[in-house]
């Protein structure tokens, strides 16, 4: 590994990879960024362009600021991807800390059902949710969104957390029953924060696919006080004529808040994927 | 008066029979360790004296009351494990006085407790440390910080020394065996070395698969072991088993004979032929073979004896230990 590492050819090869990689990756969004500040007749005369003199243009983004409420989709957006993202880690780690910490009939059972859930996309059950939600009342309420995501999101978070929680000291959590601490104190004070790496890779696998979703937002959440981002951009895509000054100003705009939620988990996520590789 | 009573203790998980009746007392002030080889149910014994595990029968007394549903911190007891385990969030002075603010103890009481604490293990200048800031040695004489300070009827300690490198671990037996004659509190100390278990203990609980093979002072336990597990357990080298019948013809018996207690003789005795010598000065270590069997003789003082020498090692009759085929002792 070290060998590997001290080789200046290795070295090369390696970051040549890797650069490579973030170009590909990048570049997309690049694309995206630079058309959102062009004309009409720039974006198509020459895609790849970088907006000049000529070709510069906000028109895009006066279009989704005077249509529709482009701030109320983003503040929608967020308080779907955070509350469902906050209510998977609480429930996610809460169940997993049962699974990995209590004995009792029906455990692996317990932790079976709850990992199926990985096996199986929630959109085959999109017609019985939607009753559920007719049912409910909850039909255009960001609460239907919030639940939909966080039982989407909850079973790679039991599944992950556990594996972590298991990995938690059995004599630390027995030190804190002896000083008098209750469950519920070594599960938020002793056990929690030894597993922040697995709970940051957790959020983040969840934040994007909520971040992006359509499908729910279209059925369980079309009104236009409770639209998300990525459907009320979809206003600008029409079937004849799509707007595309606006949805790629829409969506340059759109990268911002998860970028930004990236941010503040990637430092943990870096040490929960390094964590059981370097000790 | 005995702090802890134990009796007909029984523990399963699942279809696994862990511990097997155990029935010991400890009393007020003793100094009792449980010694037996790894997975013999020595940890799971003191969880289920410290609550973290529930006997699956049995009763368990602390004191005079029956504790087998009070829960590990209304026990009266501290535990300290080998892992230290100590919150990683907590500097030290916090970390020992979590249990006593938990109790509802006033801040005076709990201001005196860790002065006095940190006094009598030298942590009075690492108080303000985390615990990733302390060497293994600091973090042991925090955990057992944190156990004095709740002043318990009974200490429990969990192999304490087994983390530490071989001079520190004297040192710490050392602090522990002082710590013991201050507090003359009653101490459980769980080790699978019979080294800790002969220099610390008042009284000695042997272990093997769950089972209590024998109690004793450990000079009582040294000198007349109720089995052949007990026998081979305890003394270092431990204790050489041959067939009888190699001294005596026709004996089926199994002959113990501790290594100290055979010498260099010109007359009767076992004729061997050495393989290894191990001069350490004050003592000689010589490892031999009678035929197939192995036999190890610790000479007092300086011999000059080679390797591949033929010799003939004697032993005094009343030193002699007798057992049967399943390992019981035959006395007489
Ligand atoms: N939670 C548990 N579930 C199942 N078996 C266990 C559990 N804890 C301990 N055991 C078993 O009990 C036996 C004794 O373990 P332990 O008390 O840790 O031994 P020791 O401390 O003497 O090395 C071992 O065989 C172990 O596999
Ligand atoms: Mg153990």
């Amino acid at each position: 590994m070290n060998k590997a590492r001290n080789n200046p050819l290795n070295m090369t090869l390696m970051h040549g990879a890797l650069i490579l990689y973030t170009i590909i990756a990048l570049f997309p969004v690049f694309v995206i960024l630079i058309n959102s500040l062009k004309t009409r007749k720039a974006i198509f005369r020459e895609p790849l362009a970088l907006p000049s003199s000529d070709s510069f243009s906000l028109v895009g983004y006066q279009t989704v600021f005077k249509q529709g409420d482009f701030f109320l989709y983003m503040q929608n957006s967020l308080i779907v991807t955070v509350v469902s993202i906050f209510l998977v880690l609480l429930f996610g780690a809460m169940a997993a800390f049962a699974l990995s910490e209590y004995r009792f009939k029906g455990n692996t059972l317990m932790g079976l059902y709850l990992a199926l859930g990985i096996m199986i996309p929630i959109r085959i059950g999109t017609v019985a949710i939607l009753e559920m939600m007719v049912a409910t009342g909850l039909v255009n309420s960001l609460w239907a969104l919030i639940l939909v995501y966080t039982a989407q999101g909850l079973p790679l978070a039991v599944f992950i957390l556990s594996e972590f929680m298991r990995q938690v000291s059995e004599d630390l959590k027995n030190a804190g029953r002896i000083d008098g601490l209750s469950e519920y104190t070594i599960f938020f004070r002793l056990v929690l924060p030894l597993v922040r790496p697995a709970m940051a890779t957790v959020a983040v696998f969840n934040m994007i696919p909520i971040w992006n979703d359509l499908w729910f937002p279209l059925i369980l959440a079309p009104a236009e006080e409770v639209k998300t981002l990525t459907l009320g951009s979809q206003v600008f895509i029409g079937q004849f004529v799509t707007d595309w000054n606006a949805v790629l100003s829409a969506l340059s705009m759109a990268i911002l808040p998860v970028l930004i939620l990236y941010v503040i988990f990637s430092r943990q996520l870096i040490r929960g994927i390094t964590s059981g590789a370097v000790k | 008066m005995t702090a802890l009573t134990l009796t007909n203790v029984n523990k399963s998980f699942g279809d696994v029979h862990v511990l097997k009746d155990i029935n010991i007392s400890v009393e007020e002030g003793e100094f009792v360790v449980f010694v037996g080889p790894s997975g013999c149910g020595k940890s799971t014994l003191l969880r289920v004296i410290a609550g973290l595990e529930d006997a699956s029968s049995g009763e368990i007394r602390i004191g005079d009351e029956l504790v087998n549903l009070t829960p590990p911190s209304k026990r009266g007891i501290a535990m300290v494990f080998q892992s230290y385990a100590l919150y990683p969030h907590l500097n030290v002075e916090k970390n020992m006085s979590l249990a006593l603010k938990q109790e509802g103890q006033s801040k005076e009481v709990i201001a005196e407790r860790i002065a006095k604490a940190s006094t009598m293990l030298n942590l009075q200048d690492y108080l303000h440390r985390f615990p990733s800031e302390l060497s293994g040695g600091q973090r042991q004489r925090v955990a057992i910080g944190r156990a004095i300070v709740r002043e318990p009827k009974l200490f429990l300690f969990d192999e304490p020394l087994s983390n530490l490198d071989a001079a520190l671990r004297m040192n710490t037996r050392i602090e522990i065996a002082n710590l013991h004659r201050q507090l003359s509190a009653s101490m459980i100390y769980v080790t699978h070395d019979q080294t800790e278990a002969m220099t610390l203990a008042d009284k000695i609980v042997v272990l093997r698969d769950g089972r209590v093979e024998q109690i004793g002072a450990p000079m009582e336990l040294y000198n007349n072991p109720a089995n052949k597990f007990v026998a081979g357990f305890l003394g270092s080298p431990s204790m050489n088993f041959l067939p009888a019948g190699l001294v005596t013809e026709g004996d089926s018996r199994t002959l113990g004979i501790r290594p100290e207690d055979l010498r260099l003789s010109d007359g009767d005795g076992l004729a061997a032929q050495v393989s290894h010598v191990e001069h350490l000065g004050g003592d000689t270590n010589v490892i031999a073979h009678a035929g197939d069997h192995q036999i190890t003789a610790r000479l007092f003082g300086q011999h000059a004896v080679e390797a591949g020498q033929g010799v003939t090692l004697g032993f005094a009759p009343e030193k002699a230990y007798y057992f049967d085929e399943a390992g019981a002792r035959l006395r007489g």
